[in-house]
């Protein structure tokens, strides 16, 4: 693999809450090479999102970056100069968020949302800017985008603001886009349309992709690679089709299990046992050990992560595949 | 947005006239000003001479008969004590009173709106909690206490500024100001920020709690993660979306600060439409009571119509129907 675009590292952030500390990042290392669309797959609570939102330095007070490193390009971003972290946010790695119905501010206007993202990194005049916002518009498919960039959020449909969402993101060109569930909101049709256009966009200037859902057939036609959260760990990451096709992780097996398909119409869905373990009271061991099948006594020592494969390692010590060592 | 101005204004109307049913009749129940007009020793022909004249000798319905008689022409009748039309005296008064109020107004937000936002975007800090109690005192301490602890203090003990009356008054674009000289402005010090003081503490909690809710808004990390500076945030972000809630209040209180800065310029001595209303009920001056209350009930109504319109503006999602 070449040189990877961002590198992150037994990343950990914790929330420091009344009822106690929630470690929600629990040691997350991943890699994504540029132009390069990885799947972050996960239950609510998992992790996926603030994972996300800690490569953007967008974890709010009670949560901090307790250990760990994120470097981008080379550069380490854990306990970067808030102004560093600002230059890089929209114009090298941008966001594109879950519910379009709250991402655009009510109250302002579609320019006015735009341009000011423009002028946030680049020193141009204001007409210079709209100009750009209404070609912004035009690229992600919204009709008549001169009339449309004075009209407000509410103006629009979720798809159409999901649209002006990206049309953000892709402002600048960045390097990466984090993506936290920007489908979820979302008629199917549309979801269809959305994913298929950013997968062409990013195509286009080779912007690296993070998906995250808890949707794995969303990602199955995505993503270049996958990784499974769980309880705030990756349990298991590969090759998106090997992962699928082949999962090693239990857990894996358990989400794929539950996706409804045509094939077993009429047959009963299969579904995980129990709940996600509550991230105050982790139980010892591997997190997944109670909703288990395979779980013994071998699994109450906290499993290390083992190679499965080309490019694939699991957090298992039964893995359904065979062990490859790495 | 037009049809909705009419529309308003024809309401106005009505909620006029039933005001002033409201406030004639009631006025009539205190008692009756022949008594306090006339000298003790008054022969009866000089009373009934004067009740006659005054028009007391007819009943109510006719009497307010007269009175809509004239008003829809535009005269309130004339004051019982100083025999000039009411509706003049109460506008040589008004001017005091909205100097007055303005300037509480523009305190209040001057500090009220940047202390709200200092202490919303550290919630439980040292600042935030001193600027909260803070807004507590002003909120729970009596106003006429206040008044009289700012005479003692700053008139009294310091000698600072004086502590009662308007001082010189300039004229500023023809307006009679006491701002326009610092001898105005000195007697304007106490009695503007007396009057502040509960719209200081009222914009300080809501800007506070306005920010806090916005803060964890999807929106505002939206505009985090592209890139915004964070004094743009705040100061477009939040303060737009925080705007709508402090106009309605601030548009409620203007009213308010205006009709009843009654307490206010009376313990300061301020010429004002509060203090002539005070001492009009004394007197048992109906005409000029009745004519204070419809102004103060047109005023809240116009008040009420800009801060409709001023939503339209600031929110969008707001759009002014026919409908009221």
């Amino acid at each position: 693999m070449a040189e990877p675009l961002l590198s992150i590292r037994d990343l950990h952030t914790h929330f420091d809450t009344k009822a106690g500390i929630v470690k929600a990042v629990n040691g997350v290392s991943f890699d994504v090479a540029p132009g390069e669309i990885l799947g972050l797959v996960g239950e609510s609570g998992s992790g996926k999102s603030i994972t996300g939102f800690s490569i953007l330095g967008l974890i709010q007070q009670p949560g901090r970056i307790v250990g760990g490193s994120i470097r981008f390009a080379g550069e380490e971003l854990v306990g970067a100069e808030t102004t560093r972290l600002r230059q890089l946010r929209g114009r090298d790695i941008a966001m594109i968020f879950q519910d379009p119905m709250m991402t655009l501010n009510p109250v302002l206007r579609i320019d006015t949302q735009i341009v000011e993202a423009i002028l946030a990194h680049e020193n141009v005049g204001r007409a210079v800017a709209l100009g750009r916002a209404r070609d912004a518009l035009a690229k992600v498919g919204i009709p008549s985008p001169e009339e449309r960039l004075k009209a407000y959020p509410h103006q629009f449909s979720g798809g159409m603001r999901q649209r002006v969402a990206i049309a953000i993101a892709l402002l600048h060109r960045p390097r990466l886009i984090i993506c936290d569930e920007p489908t979820t909101a979302l008629d199917v049709t549309i979801q269809a349309q959305i994913i298929h256009e950013m997968r062409l966009l990013c195509q286009e200037q080779g912007t690296a992709l993070i998906w995250i859902t808890h949707d794995l057939a969303v990602v199955d036609s995505l993503a270049d690679r996958l990784c499974v959260m769980y309880a705030g760990r990756i349990v298991e990451q590969g090759p998106a089709g090997a992962v699928i096709a082949e999962p090693a992780h239990p857990y894996t097996r358990g989400l794929i299990d539950s996706i409804p398909s045509r094939n077993s119409r009429g047959a009963r869905l299969k579904q995980i046992p129990g709940m996600a373990p509550s991230p105050l009271a982790l139980p010892a061991g591997c997190p997944f050990r109670p909703r288990c099948s395979y779980a013994d006594d071998a699994c109450l020592n906290e499993p290390s992560s083992i190679g499965v494969g080309a490019g694939r390692d699991a957090r298992c010590v039964h893995p359904l595949v065979a062990r490859v060592p790495a | 947005m037009l049809v909705f101005i009419i529309r308003r204004l024809m309401q106005s109307a009505l909620v006029l006239f039933a005001v002033s049913v409201v406030v004639f009749v009631g006025i009539y129940a205190i008692g009756n000003p022949a008594d306090i007009l006339l000298p003790d020793d008054a022969t009866e022909q000089e009373r009934d001479h004067a009740i006659a004249n005054l028009g007391l000798d007819k009943p109510l319905p006719v009497q307010y008969g007269i009175f809509l008689g004239n008003a829809v022409q535009g005269d309130l009748g004339s004051s019982f004590v100083f025999n000039i039309p009411s509706i003049d005296l109460i506008l040589s008064r008004m001017p005091a009173t909205l100097e007055l109020a303005f300037c509480a107004l523009v305190v209040a937000l001057v500090l009220g709106i940047p202390l709200g936002l200092l202490a919303g975007l550290r919630p439980g800090s040292l600042l935030d909690r001193t600027i909260v109690t803070g807004s507590i005192l002003g909120f729970s301490l009596p106003n006429f206490w206040q008044g009289l602890m700012l005479i003692m203090i700053f008139s009294v003990t310091l000698g600072w500024v004086p502590s009662s009356g308007r001082g010189e008054t300039g004229s500023i674009f023809g307006l009679e100001t006491s701002l326009a000289t610092w001898d105005g402005i000195h007697h304007l010090l106490l009695p503007a920020i007396n009057l502040s003081l509960f719209k200081l503490s009222l914009l300080i909690r809501l800007t506070r709690a306005g920010v806090r809710e916005t803060m964890p808004l999807d929106f505002i990390t939206f505009a985090r993660a592209k890139g915004l500076s964070e004094t743009r945030i705040v100061g477009v972000h939040v303060l737009k979306t925080i705007l709508v809630p402090i106009i309605t209040v601030l548009g409620m209180e203007l009213g308010s600060v205006i009709a009843f800065a009654t307490v206010t310029e009376t313990i300061f001595a301020w010429p004002g439409m509060g203090k002539l209303i005070i001492d009009s009920i004394n007197h048992l001056d109906r005409p000029v009571v009745v004519a204070y209350l419809m102004v103060v009930t047109l005023m809240f109504i116009l008040i009420n119509l800009v801060v409709d319109v001023l939503y339209s503006i600031l929110d969008p999602r707001v759009r002014l129907q026919g409908i009221a």
